[in-house]
């Protein structure tokens, strides 16, 4: 589904990412773990277009060099971004619309109102200004606006970043759910115990390499990757 | 009673001007972070267009409107596309001086291929008769202005609300990058904001051409300022700000001239912003500033 190779990401002068590869099979759920500044959220920006990267990201196959960030939405990535980034100044009916803004089929109405009644507490609050909800309220508001486009490939960045645990296991939960829907996922996390849990695949970047990979089951509850995600080892 | 309808009206159709352009000014400024001060060379554009289809082509007052409007549609499509999609990404400080810039050449380009003087365009002076409404002497063309202002307002607001472009829109003026994350084209909404204060420009133009009767290069730059303090006012990138802005102005405007003894005639505009200064110590980032600027939760 989504091979990278080689990837170097820049900001500005500086590479924050040198040279990884990464392969995130169709209906799978890979995990990438990190401490801060590690890389994971530059290695998104690169696959999304917002960061300036060498190497090469092919999306089934097909190669998103020189495609703007418009584009590489229309090819099937969509992203439920760091800080959740909704849009406050709209309702969160309006928010979803945004999501579908590029669908041209007939479903969008029918398909936001079964995002509102799978979260009930945003369909209550579907005329309201989105940047009134809470922070969890807002977490599924995101991803359910990058869900409607009903793209090839999710990318999760630090969805429970800033959240209470019991949201925290309701982010997750949902999650799951779309793993067993047969989304393809790719998790950027800090949460390392919780990602594993839901993840297929985990990859752990360090300094902007990666320093470990394998099945998900390799890393038992994430207690041992306490090493790799702090950058301190014994 | 006349007197005071007189001046009610002359306050209204004062701020429905200003209001036009300032919500061209703020539409932009709210999408691309621009305070674009070549928006009183798009309404000088509209004046000159009038003034050569006027004389070239046809006298008839309604095509000579759709000529304005779509001149200055055109116009600032056209400026969009080669002097402010270059410098989209860069410094907020490159848009303003690019916007100066555009501002210059333009006006110099007026002179150059227009005249220094006024040239005279008095088509649309049929605009502006005296109406009598039962006591009352009033200005047709501050009802028309006033009227036409209310209604651009009101469908700019059913076009943000309602279409996905008019969402997109109020998106971009919070987060660019995430709406281009959803998949709408930067260019196709940056470019329908520019259409749309050129239209805003546009009708501007008509009810300046109304009252003026001629064309001069450095037309638009008066107003332009005017509706500049207006957002600053209103609260810059906020619409209704402008809109608020906009009409704040136009009531002290008259207001002071009420209310001075004509002795003190001349320091009426002082006098104008001397408010506009005490309204901006009580609201340092204008009346209706948007909430970004004060801190959302995430």
């Amino acid at each position: 589904m989504l091979e990278i190779s080689g990837l170097k990401v820049f900001h500005g002068p500086i590479e924050a990412v040198h040279g990884i590869d990464i392969s995130v099979p169709e209906g799978s759920c890979v995990a990438l773990l990190g401490p801060n500044g590690a890389g994971k959220t530059s290695t998104l920006s690169a696959i999304t277009g917002t960061a300036r990267a060498t190497g090469t990201i092919r999306l089934e196959g097909r190669d998103l060099a020189g495609l703007d960030i418009e584009d590489r939405f229309r090819a099937g990535i969509s992203i439920a971004p760091e800080g959740r980034r909704i849009f406050a100044n709209l309702t969160v009916f309006e928010n979803l619309r945004m999501g579908a803004a590029t669908r041209t089929d007939g479903g969008i109405e029918r398909d936001i109102e079964e995002w509102l009644s799978r979260f009930p507490i945003l369909g209550e609050r579907r005329s309201q200004s989105a940047g009134t909800l809470s922070g969890g309220e807002q977490q599924m508001l995101t991803i359910a606006r990058a869900l409607l486009s009903k793209p090839r490939i999710l990318l999760l960045d630090e969805p429970s970043l800033g959240l209470a645990p019991k949201i925290i296991g309701q982010v997750f939960a949902l999650i799951e759910d779309l793993r067993h829907e047969g989304m393809t996922i790719l998790l950027v996390e800090q949460n390392a115990g919780a990602a594993i849990e839901v993840a297929d695949y985990v990859y752990v970047l360090a300094n902007g390499l990666v320093t470990r990979h394998g099945p998900s089951g390799e890393f038992g509850d994430g207690s041992g990757l306490m090493g790799e995600l702090t950058g301190v080892h014994d | 009673m006349d007197y005071a309808a007189q001046q009610l009206l002359n306050a209204l159709s004062f701020g429905a001007e200003y209001a036009l352009i300032a919500v061209g000014l703020a539409i932009v400024f709210s999408i691309m972070g621009l305070v674009n001060f070549a928006h009183g060379e798009v309404i000088a554009f509209g004046g000159y267009s009038m003034a050569v289809v006027g004389t070239v082509v046809t006298g008839n007052p309604l095509v000579l409107m759709a000529a304005v409007l779509i001149a200055c549609v055109s116009v600032s499509l056209l400026l969009e596309r080669v002097a402010f999609r270059t410098v989209r990404k860069a410094d907020i400080t490159t848009g303003l001086l690019t916007a100066f810039g555009v501002s210059i050449i333009l006006q110099n380009l007026y002179l150059l291929l227009g005249s220094p003087r006024p040239i005279s365009a008095t088509q649309f002076i049929f605009l502006d008769r005296t109406l009598l409404i039962g006591p009352v002497h009033v200005s047709s063309l501050q009802i028309y202005e006033t009227v036409t202002t209310i209604a651009a307002i009101l469908f700019l607001t059913l076009f943000l609300k309602r279409s996905y472009l008019g969402i997109a829109m109020r998106a971009a003026s919070r987060d660019f990058q995430m709406v281009r994350l959803c998949g709408i084209r930067a260019n196709r909404v940056v470019a329908t904001a520019f259409a749309i204060s050129g239209l805003l420009a546009g009708l501007a133009c008509i009810f300046i051409m109304a009252r003026r009767g001629s064309v001069t290069p450095h037309m638009g730059f008066d107003p332009v300022l005017t509706a500049f303090i207006a957002c600053v006012l209103g609260g810059f990138g906020s619409l209704p700000g402008a809109v608020l802005g906009g009409f704040i102005l136009g009531f002290l405007e008259v207001g002071v001239l009420v209310l001075l003894p004509q002795t003190a005639g001349g320091l009426a505009q002082a006098a104008v912003f001397l408010v506009v200064a005490l309204l901006l110590f009580w609201r340092p980032d204008g009346i209706l500033t948007p909430a970004t600027e004060k801190g959302d939760k995430l």
